[in-house]
This record gives C-alpha cells, sequence and structure tokens, in this order.
C-alpha cells in the first residue's frame, strides 16, 4: 500500500481522538483520547519513516511513547489525587480556571 | 497479501478508536484502546518499524495500558450518561471532527508529494531493527535519549507526590484542584477572609 | 556713576531688601527686617537724588537714556531686552516712589511694631517698591508688563496681609482679580500697538507711531482703550473701582503706600507715558478723559456718606486720581503729574493720620463710634488738618495749585472740556466737604470713652479681639494683627515721618506757582513730552486768576458747610438723611455697582463654569470621552473574558480550532 493510506488512518485515528477529548466527561476518558491523538501521530511519524527509508521517524516515535508513558503517569495521579480528596471526577465541574 | 493485511489492521484501529470514544464504560474505552493500540502495532510491522511495533506492545499496550486500568478499577467511573456532553458540544464536535479530517486529507492527499504515491524508499536490511534504533539513540539522538529518561525521572517523582498521602481534613468541604497541590497550611478552614474567589475556594453558591 | 548706573541702584536697592529679609528674617533680631527695609528704601531714594541731579546735568536734549541689562528674545521681528528708560518723568515717578516709600516704611517700623508678621511685612513692602520701581523706570513694554504684574500680586500680598482674616483674603482675591482684568487690557493693548509699530521699545514706539498709523486709526484707538482698560484697573476707575474700598483690609500702611501714592498713580503714570499714543488717538484719550470725570464725581458722592474712616480717604483717593486720569488724557500732563505727586504727600499724610486713630480706637475704625480727639491727640489732629486743607484745596496749600492748574488746562481745550471744568469744581466742593466732615466728626464735639482714655494717659485696648467689620473673634497670632496699637503721640517714627509728610504737603505747591512765579516740574518735564503738541498751552491770565478764585472759594466754601452741618447744627445730618432718603441709599450702596457687576460678570461667569462643569466636563468629558474609552476596554475584556469560561473541554475544543485553522492557512498559502 503507498504510504498516503496509512496517512489517511493516522488522519482519521487523530480526529476521532480529537472528537472524543472534546464530547467526554470523564477526565480518564479524556485521556485515553488523548492517547489516540499521540498514537496517530506515530503511525504518521513511522509511515514518513519508511517513505524516507531513513530511521529517525522511529526515533522519534519511540520518544513519543515515552512522553505519552509519562503523562499518562501524571494525569493518572492527578485523578487518583482527585478521587482521594472526593472532588467529583467531571471535567466540566473543574472550573477553576474560570474568569 | 500485505493489502489484505493492511485493511484488517486498519479497520480494527479505527474501530477500537471508535470504540475509545463512544463506549460508556470507562473499562470498555481501555479495552478499546488496547486492541486499537495492537492493530497499530500490526500496521507498525507492515511499515518494517520491527522495533516500534515491539516496543508499543510492551510498553504502551503491556505498561501504560495496565496502569490505566489499575486506576479505573480504583477510581471507578460511573457510566456517563448519553446526552451528557456540554453546551453545544454534542453535535459541534463530531462535526468539527470530521471537517478536520477532510482538511488533513486534502492536506496529505492533494500534496503535492510524489512519493507518497509510492511504496517507500528502498531500504537496507536491518532497517527498523533494535541495531539500528539503538544506534541513533547512542549517536545522532544522544541528547533527546538522555532528556527522555530525565522526563521519565520527574514523572516517577510526580507521581510519588501526587499519591502521598496527606494528613487529611476533618470535615471533606469542597476544595479547588488548586488546593490539591498546595500544602496544607494553605488550606483555608473556616471562615478567614479570602482575598480571591479561588482562595475562598470556589465561587459563592458551593 | 551716570544715570542709568544710578538707576539700576534705585531699582536693585528694594529687591536685595526683599531677599535679605525674606531669606534671612530667622537671624535678623528684633526690630532689625524693618529696618533694613527701611534703610534699603532710603539707599533707593538717594540713588534717586543723585540720577535726577546727573540728568539735569547733562543738556536737554540727552535726558532721554535707555540702559539694556540683557536680551530676552531677540527673534524675527521682536527684540525684547530687560531695558530702562531714565527720563525726567520717571525720575519724577522714582523720587515720589522711593521718597514716600521711605517715610512709609519708617512708619511701619512703630505701626506694626508688635505684629507677629513683622519681616514678611517688610520683604512684602521692599517687593513691592521694587515692582512699581519696575514698572515706572522700563524702557520697553515687556518690562512694563512685568512689573505691572509683580505690583498685582504684590497688592494681592499686601491688603491679605491679616491672612486669617476673611474679610481680608477675600478683599485681596477682589483687588487681584480685577487687576488681571487690567492685566489683559495691557496685554492686548501691547499685541495691537506692536503690531502696528512694529516694536516693543518705548522710544522706538513712540517714534513709529505717527507712521504707521492714522489719526483715530481703528487698531490705535482699540490699543489705547485696551491700555486705558489696564490703567482704570490699576488707578480704580470706574467700572473696574470696586476693588478699593475693599482693599482697606490691608493694615494702614499698606493703604497709605499702595492705595494712595503709588500703585493707584500706575495708571496715570501709563497715560502720561504713552501720551505720543494718545495724541494720536484722541478717541481714547477723551474716554479716558470722561471716564476721569465721572469717576470723580461720583466718588466725591460716595465719600459723603461712608461711615468708615479709611473708606472715605479711599474714596477720595478714587476722586482725585479721577482729577489726574482726567488730567493726562486731556493733555495737561504737567499738571497731572504734579497733582500725582503734591496728592501722594497730603493722602500718605492722612492715611498716616488715620492709622494713628485707629491705633486710639484699638483697631475700630467705624467714624459713628469715633469723636472728639483733639486734646487727647493733638499732633495726629495737626496732620489731619494739614493733609485736609491740602486735599480740600485751600490755598496756600499744595493741593490747591496743583489741582487749579489742572482744572485750568483741562477747561482749556475748550469745546466740551469746559463740561469736565464744571464737574472737576463742583466735585472739589464735595471733596472739601466730606474731608472736613471726616475731621470734624472724628476730632471735635464730645470726646468717647477712648479719647477720655487717652486723656488720662492710657492707651485702649480692646479686651476681646475681634474683627472690626463682621465683630467675629480673633486672637493676636500670626494672620492676624498684633495685640498692642500705636498712635503718632507716642512713636517717634510715626511722628517723624508724618512731620515730613506735612511739610511737603504745604510747601510743595511753591514747585509750580502759576502766573510764571515758578514752573520747575513745567520745565522738569519738557524733555518728555517736547514733541507733545499739547504740552506748551498758555492759557490767558484772565483764566488763570478766575481759576485761582474758583478754587478757594470752593474749598474754604466746603470746609465752611462742613462745619456747618456737623458742628454748629449737628442734628442737621440726620436731617438730612431723612429727607433725602433714596439719594442717601443709592450712595450708601456706592452706586450699586457691587451688585451689577456681580450680576452682568460674576453670575453669568458662575454659571457658565457650572455649565461648563456638570454638562461639559461631566458627561462629555468624563462621560463620552473618559467613560466611553474605558467602557469601551471593559466591554472588550468581558468580550475576550467570556473565552475564560473555565471549561477544559472548551480549551480544547479552542486549541484544535486554532491549530485547524493553522494547517488550513498553510495549505492553502502553499497551493
Amino acid at each position: 500500500m503507498s504510504i498516503s493510506w496509512y496517512l489517511v488512518v493516522s488522519a482519521f485515528v487523530f480526529c476521532i481522538g480529537a472528537a472524543g477529548v472534546l464530547v467526554r466527561r470523564n477526565p480518564l476518558v479524556v485521556l485515553l483520547c488523548l492517547e489516540l491523538m499521540l498514537n496517530a501521530g506515530n503511525l504518521a511519524l513511522v509511515a514518513f519513516a519508511r517513505m524516507h527509508g531513513n530511521a529517525d521517524g522511529h526515533v522519534f516515535a519511540l520518544v513519543v511513547i515515552v512522553v505519552a508513558a509519562c503523562e499518562v503517569t501524571v494525569g493518572l495521579g492527578l485523578i487518583v489525587a482527585l478521587y482521594r480528596r472526593r472532588l467529583p471526577i467531571d471535567v466540566d465541574r473543574m472550573r477553576e480556571l474560570q474568569g | 497479501m500485505a493489502e489484505l493485511l493492511f485493511f484488517i489492521a486498519g479497520a480494527g484501529a479505527v474501530a477500537g478508536a471508535l470504540g475509545t470514544v463512544m463506549l460508556r464504560n470507562p473499562f470498555y474505552s481501555v479495552l478499546g484502546l488496547v486492541s486499537h493500540l495492537l492493530c497499530l502495532a500490526a500496521l507498525f510491522l507492515l511499515l518494517r518499524a520491527e522495533f516500534v511495533a515491539a516496543a508499543q506492545v510492551i510498553i504502551y499496550a503491556g505498561a501504560v495500558m495496565v496502569l490505566y486500568v489499575f486506576v479505573v478499577a480504583y477510581v471507578g467511573g460511573a457510566d456517563e450518561p448519553l446526552s451528557s456532553p456540554g453546551p453545544g458540544l454534542r453535535v459541534a464536535a463530531p462535526a468539527f471532527a470530521g471537517l478536520l479530517l477532510v482538511e488533513l486529507c486534502i492536506a496529505i492527499l492533494g500534496s503535492g508529494l510524489k512519493a507518497l504515491d509510492g511504496e517507500g524508499a528502498p531500504y537496507e536490511a536491518g532497517f527498523g531493527s533494535p541495531a539500528q534504533i539503538g544506534e541513533l539513540l547512542l549517536t545522532k539522538f544522544l541528547l533527546p535519549f538522555e532528556l527522555a529518561s530525565l522526563l521519565l525521572l520527574t514523572a516517577a517523582v510526580a507521581a510519588v507526590l501526587l499519591a502521598r498521602r496527606r494528613g487529611g481534613l476533618a470535615d471533606p468541604r469542597a476544595l479547588s484542584v488548586a488546593d490539591v497541590v498546595r500544602g496544607p497550611a494553605d488550606w483555608s478552614q473556616g471562615d478567614a477572609p479570602a482575598g480571591t474567589m479561588q482562595e475562598a475556594g470556589g465561587p459563592a453558591e458551593r | 556713576m551716570s544715570a542709568t548706573g544710578w538707576a539700576w541702584v534705585v531699582l536693585l536697592a528694594p529687591l536685595a531688601g526683599t531677599l535679605v529679609i525674606a531669606l534671612g528674617w530667622r537671624a535678623l533680631p528684633g526690630r532689625a527686617p524693618g529696618w533694613i527695609g527701611t534703610g534699603a528704601i532710603t539707599v533707593s531714594f538717594a540713588a534717586a537724588v543723585a540720577t535726577l541731579l546727573d540728568l539735569q546735568s547733562r543738556g536737554e536734549e540727552e535726558r532721554q537714556l535707555v540702559s539694556s541689562a540683557w536680551d530676552y528674545a531677540k527673534t524675527a521681528g521682536v527684540d525684547a531686552e530687560l531695558s530702562i528708560l531714565v527720563d525726567p518723568l520717571s525720575v519724577l515717578m522714582i523720587l515720589v516712589v522711593t521718597g514716600v516709600s521711605a517715610l512709609i516704611h519708617l512708619y511701619s517700623v512703630a505701626y506694626l511694631a508688635s505684629d507677629r508678621g513683622y519681616a514678611r511685612f517688610f520683604a512684602y513692602l521692599n517687593f513691592f517698591v521694587f515692582s512699581m520701581l519696575l514698572l515706572v523706570l522700563a524702557g520697553n513694554f515687556l518690562v512694563l508688563i512685568v512689573g505691572w504684574a509683580f505690583v498685582g500680586a504684590a497688592s494681592y500680598l499686601l491688603i491679605s496681609f491679616w491672612y486669617r482674616r476673611t474679610t481680608a483674603t477675600e478683599a485681596g482675591i477682589k483687588a487681584f482679580v480685577i487687576n488681571v482684568v487690567g492685566d489683559v487690557g495691557l496685554v492686548l493693548g501691547t499685541y495691537f500697538i506692536f503690531q502696528g509699530t512694529g516694536t516693543l521699545d518705548f522710544l522706538g514706539s513712540f517714534e513709529a507711531v505717527q507712521d504707521s498709523f492714522g489719526r483715530n486709526d481703528g487698531e490705535l484707538v482699540a490699543g489705547c482703550c485696551l491700555l486705558l482698560v489696564g490703567a482704570f484697573a490699576k488707578s480704580a476707575q470706574i467700572p473696574l473701582h470696586t476693588w478699593l474700598p475693599d482693599a482697606m483690609e490691608g493694615p494702614t500702611p499698606v493703604s497709605a503706600l499702595i492705595h494712595a501714592a503709588t500703585m493707584v498713580t500706575a495708571g496715570v503714570y501709563l497715560i502720561a507715558r504713552m501720551h505720543p499714543l494718545f495724541e494720536q488717538a484722541p478717541a481714547a484719550a477723551d474716554v479716558g478723559a470722561i471716564i476721569g470725570c465721572l469717576t470723580l464725581v461720583v466718588a466725591a458722592t460716595i465719600a459723603l456718606v461712608q461711615t468708615d474712616l479709611k473708606r472715605v480717604i479711599a474714596y477720595s483717593t478714587m476722586s482725585q486720581i479721577g482729577y489726574m486720569v482726567m488730567g493726562v488724557s486731556a493733555g495737561a500732563y504737567a499738571a497731572g503729574l504734579f497733582h500725582l505727586m503734591t496728592h501722594a504727600f497730603f493722602k500718605a499724610l492722612l492715611f498716616m493720620a488715620a492709622g494713628s486713630v485707629i491705633g486710639a480706637m484699638a483697631g475700630t475704625q467705624d467714624l459713628d463710634r469715633m469723636g472728639g480727639f483733639r486734646r487727647s491727640m493733638p499732633f495726629t489732629f495737626g496732620c489731619f488738618v494739614v493733609g485736609g486743607l491740602a486735599l480740600a484745596g485751600v490755598p496756600p496749600f499744595s493741593g490747591f495749585f496743583s489741582k487749579d492748574e489742572l482744572l485750568l488746562l483741562v477747561g482749556d481745550r475748550g469745546g466740551w472740556h469746559w463740561i469736565l471744568y464744571g464737574f472737576g469744581y463742583l466735585a472739589a466742593l464735595l471733596t472739601a466737604v466730606y474731608t472736613f466732615r471726616m475731621i470734624f466728626r472724628a476730632f471735635l464735639g464730645e470726646p468717647v470713652a477712648e479719647a477720655r482714655a487717652l486723656e488720662r494717659g492710657e492707651l485702649h485696648h480692646a479686651e476681646h479681639h475681634t474683627n472690626p467689620a463682621t465683630g467675629e473673634q480673633e486672637d493676636t497670632d500670626v494672620g492676624f494683627p498684633g495685640p498692642e496699637h500705636h498712635i503718632a503721640e507716642r512713636a517717634p517714627q510715626m511722628r517723624a515721618a508724618m512731620a515730613v509728610l506735612a511739610v511737603l504737603a504745604t510747601v510743595a505747591g511753591l514747585l509750580q506757582i502759576p502766573f510764571g512765579v515758578t514752573h520747575l516740574v513745567d520745565g522738569f518735564l519738557e524733555p518728555t513730552f517736547a514733541e507733545s503738541e499739547l504740552y506748551e498751552r498758555n492759557p490767558s491770565d484772565g483764566q488763570i486768576g478766575l481759576g485761582l478764585v474758583l478754587g478757594a472759594l470752593v474749598g474754604l466754601g466746603g470746609i465752611f458747610l462742613a462745619h456747618l452741618i456737623w458742628v454748629r447744627k449737628p442734628g442737621t445730618s440726620a436731617a438730612l438723611r431723612a429727607r433725602l432718603a433714596p439719594a442717601h441709599q443709592l450712595l450708601a450702596r456706592k452706586w450699586y455697582f457691587d451688585e451689577a457687576i456681580d450680576i452682568l460678570v460674576v453670575r453669568p461667569f458662575a454659571l457658565a463654569g457650572r455649565f461648563c462643569q456638570q454638562v461639559f466636563e461631566r458627561v462629555v468629558v468624563n462621560g463620552f470621552f473618559v467613560g466611553g474609552t474605558t467602557g469601551a476596554v471593559r466591554a472588550g475584556s468581558a468580550a475576550v473574558r467570556a473565552a475564560q469560561s473555565g471549561y477544559l473541554r472548551l480549551y480544547a475544543a479552542l486549541l484544535l480550532l486554532g491549530g485547524g485553522a493553522l494547517t488550513l492557512y498553510f495549505l492553502i498559502a502553499s497551493s
């Protein structure tokens, strides 16, 4: 398959992830959708690496995976802390940035 | 053969993504993501990125998702009602996503990159193998490699900090998220006059 | 040193006096500021005499000297320098100013001895003398305007000297505001004249006036009338005269110096100095003559019914200045200036004597409460009589000669000027009446309690210090008069000053005796007025004789009339007041000028100010411009703030939207 197919799949997944971020209220699921978007990016990176015959894209994708792991760690830690404090686990109820 | 595999993997990836977004139970969403990741690994293999595929399965699907499962089990996450999305986003978000998709497709397919139509550049043996990745990591991308490890350290420290059990509150009053990352001394208990709404613990109706 | 060198000394000695007193008053012991001030003016007077001698030693043609200190501005068309003009007119003025000022300083050393503001008084007084000298020595319009403004400021400072008295500060403000109106007139007049002649210098302007303007040219008449506005404000002529009676709130030496001898004569000096301009614009000169005549009559009538001692003398000043203004406007320059000189002597003497009487009355100035001081204050009485005779124009006192010559030359102009002549003598009769009314009421008759106390040797002191006009309670600290009062009989400095002035008031008439016996003033001033066509005039001997006889009759007749009404038949005054009640009301309310100015000027301005503040300032500026700007900014920021809703998902949406837009842009840009 030509590379453009992979890129189209990547675009699909990215857009589905974006819609998910906007629609879901549970922060866990929002994080999951963020993962979707990251993965879409990874797919695009690897596809381009294949296109150029250059493995730099793979390294980039690895680093993205590392970053995703870190972000998940911190994000889930936040959610756990929220749960411990008995705050509502709801993205719409966290409005301290208002104003 | 490759085309068939591609279509199966691609469809699986998209289906997993849709499942992540649309399923109401967070557990099911996590499972959807796991399947998405596995299909993505297959796509990576089709693109001759063996190491990345393996890393994806082991790290992403293996470690990160397990972490997610643990947290979902702990936190619970009740079923969200379907009609919950906030003001106006119920219709707007999918529409917007659709537009974004169209735009990206135009960008990809309409661009003048000839190479996209091909199957990729000729590659030597060992492309995408651990040896090559390792060599790149230690020579060309040494700095990003070290920085990534630093990032991991930071995340570990952050996780420990966040998970620290505090002294607890006498009464479970409503607190703001900002209080969570501040120390106990800043929590305003009782009726101390607060300067800003944030310090007072949120808007008055709470 | 040359004449101009001495003139600079004359000018700078008072300035030095001011600076020394003002900067070093803490270090100067006791009465030193008073002596320093007096000394500075005495030095000034000596230098003025030296200037006179030097000037007279030159030939007739070389008696107009200009000396410049430095240039102010030499740009295209404007040549402004700090220059003084030393000629007979200015020398006469500086002699009168410094001479009378020195005597008044000496008087004040004793009069204000117990006042807490002693040093401040002498600093202000010296500053005033400096300003007045600057005004009369000015060699161009710029320095004149500077001196004019300084004099106004000094007058304000001195009128409101007892600044904790509300009446005094109000009077000071009133004087200053009216003076500013005059300043505006002066500056605008200068502009008109400068526009035509092209130079600010006096001598240059006077030479150029005939070439630059035709006779009675509209612009020149306008300029001269504006100069007259300035002159009228400074000299308290109608309609800018309302400040002078209120200015009696200042201490008596201030009234003597500023409002009798010097500042109010600045207008007369101005007209005399600008005589080439006025001769080229006779319409303006006629305006001056008419206003002068009007003032002298109106002021004389008001003085007839005043009950405040100093105010009688103030209105008398206004009337006499009216004579001078009328005289110099009608071309009787030497006579007008001669009357200025004699008036300075006898009016300052009258004010000083009045200060002595007020001291005996412990600060009260009410004529109704005075009486019978003849035996207890003989020296003061004598000075009052000398001054009164000079003012009434009784021969051989100085006022007789100066007033008669003035009226003679005014009438000699012919035509409608005879009306002014007639009014002049009418007012002279009234002058004699009100002057001796004042003297008879204060000194003759039954002695009042204060007079009896003084006969026993005790100077009356008020138990509670009050404002004599309003009766408000006061203390004697800074800003109020001091606790002690001083009278001439007990203070040698006051006696010395008054004695000198009494002698001068008596004999100064000898300087200019008609029929050509002596004409020192005429001859002295000749070089200044040489090219004036109105200067050399020879009225017939018959007219001169008629004038002299008329003047003597009027003066003596007035005294007789006053004696009749207030001494011989004491009830006459009350009866007259009852019979002529409306007339008395009109005069007592000062011809309603204050009310008229209030309605015509003050209220419209107040209304305009209120309108500007409430409508324009509040609605347009604050509401529309300022409020509109802030409102627009607030609205804009409120609109932007709507995006800060705190919804995480909204932020995410905006992020993605932005990213999409960027992609779109690049997509379009690259295609």
